[in-house]
């Protein structure tokens, strides 16, 4: 079982048990989860509706890639902590993550 | 004031938009687009100009833009006409059944039918979250460039780290007095071109380069005077600034299509499949803006019900015409 924490976008805070052979990134899973996201793009870190906070477990996350880096960079928003969530394989390198979703919620 | 006349106004020309404009030719219905983007081809032109498409038929692989300029292509014959970069706020419906369409830019555009094609909607700015932003819009703080005259000799303070803020950046260190560039990240991944120009203005002290900050407030009497800018060590500096210009490109958001009376589900019009008409009369919703069940968000879905759509909507711009449904092979493209 792959642990992750979610907080969404009115606070509700969730623990998450994703199935170890799910084949998703993260921005899938959290819509499998009934999470409300726009992700327009579908998951290309294009338009960053999948925008969220690493809150813990940054650590546990594979570097980010330039078309990650200049989408976030457009976001005002955005921070050092921020991710895309489309651009995270879920995996059990992750279990312990804890994120906050920033993006809108459809 | 500008007025049009027309038999359909079609509200969005993205993908689906266009290509409503070649069914309603073959019905000798002329149309007019509307769209807040200053480029027609909506989410394809703006998001993903240069991404591949798989899955349109005949089309192994096509480039987003490449679909766009072929469809622009296919209803050059029906002469549509456009107004573009205008925002539809007002739908409203006159007594003989016919429809006024007004734009937040004083356009109006009088039609016998309304197609929404806005997608997923008005492709608007995205906004720094700074507390009295919206005070100061239209009072030195703005989203684009319109007239960059509006800046000579003035003290600028430009945000964001895109290609746009590289661009007008560059654009503007000619006519400005005085341009400041805050960015939050510490180099740039835009074009490299426009980024080594960025560094060089700023190694000239042409520009002034604030990097690893951000904006976190902004004051003035009225009008913008000041901007306070925050480094990652906490660091404050204010900048005396005329006008502000955050650049952090465009997401979409409904907007006025909320107000127009549609029944509205999650942010999309609800409409009957058998013709893609809304609980309006002669008003019809086709593309990524609609649901009904079953719905995919794709551009082929977009492309049957815009052929749907036009066969109900002759009903309304021909009233007393029967309609025989007719292939292209047939008889052509009969232009008009
Ligand atoms: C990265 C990405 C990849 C995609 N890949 C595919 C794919 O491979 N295959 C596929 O079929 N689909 C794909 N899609 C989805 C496809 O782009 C959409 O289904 C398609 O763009 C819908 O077309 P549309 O004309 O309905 O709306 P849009 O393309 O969204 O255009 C709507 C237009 O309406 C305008 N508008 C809205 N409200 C107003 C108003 N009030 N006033 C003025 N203008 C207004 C908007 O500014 C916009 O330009 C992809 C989408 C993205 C983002
Ligand atoms: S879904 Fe668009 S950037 Fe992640």
């Amino acid at each position: 079982m792959i642990i992750v924490t979610v907080e969404d976008q009115k606070g509700r805070i969730q623990q998450l048990e994703i199935p170890e052979d799910i084949d998703l990134n993260l921005m899938e899973t959290l819509k499998t989860f009934q999470y409300p996201m726009r992700a327009t793009c579908g998951g290309m870190g294009l338009c960053a509706d999948c925008h969220c906070r690493v809150i813990q477990g940054d650590n546990l996350l594979p570097e980010q890639l330039d078309q990650e880096i200049m989408t976030l960079e457009a976001v005002p928003e955005s921070d050092y902590d921020s991710r895309l969530s489309c651009q995270i394989k879920v995996g059990r390198a992750i279990s312990g993550l804890s994120i906050k979703l920033l993006g809108p919620a459809e | 004031m500008e007025k049009i006349v027309t038999d359909i106004c079609i509200i969005g020309a993205g993908p689906v938009g266009l290509f409503a404009v070649f069914e309603a030719g073959l019905l000798k219905m002329r149309c007019h687009l509307v769209d807040v983007l200053p480029q027609v081809g909506g989410q394809l032109s703006e998001i993903y100009p240069q991404k591949p498409i798989y899955d349109i038929p005949g089309f192994p692989v096509i480039n987003a833009q490449e679909l766009v300029d072929g469809l622009m292509e296919q209803i050059k014959p029906f002469n549509p006409t456009f107004s573009l970069g205008q925002r539809v706020d007002e739908l409203e419906k006159l007594e003989d059944g016919s429809f006024i369409v007004k734009t937040f830019e004083d356009t109006e555009v009088h039609s016998k039918v309304v197609v929404i094609a806005g997608g997923l909607g008005c492709f608007e700015p995205r906004k720094p979250a700074i507390e009295n932003l919206e005070q100061f819009e239209g009072k030195g703080v703005s989203y684009m460039v319109r007239n960059p005259e509006l800046y000579r000799d003035k003290k600028l303070v430009l945000a964001g780290g895109g290609d746009s803020a590289l661009d007008w950046t560059i654009f503007l260190a000619d006519i400005a007095s005085e341009v400041t560039l805050v960015h939050r990240g510490d180099s740039f991944r835009g074009a490299p071109d426009s980024a080594e120009k960025v560094v060089e203005l700023a190694q000239q002290g042409r520009i002034n380069l604030v990097l690893q900050s951000n904006i976190t407030a902004i004051s003035g009497n009225g009008r913008l005077k000041n901007v306070l800018v925050v480094d990652k060590n906490r660091e404050q500096q204010t900048i005396a600034a005329d006008y502000l210009i955050p650049l952090f490109g465009l997401t979409p958001k409904l907007g006025p299509i909320a107000d127009w009376g549609l029944n509205i589900d999650k942010s999309a019009i609800e409409v009957n499949t058998i013709d893609y008409s809304t609980n309006i009369e002669g008003v019809f919703a086709i593309g990524d803006i609609n649901t009904y069940p079953g719905k995919l968000k794709l551009i082929l879905c977009g492309f049957h019900e815009a052929a749907l759509m036009a066969q109900s909507a002759f009903k309304f711009v021909y009233p007393d015409l029967k309609l025989s449904f007719k292939y292209t092979t047939v008889y052509g493209v009969n232009t008009f």
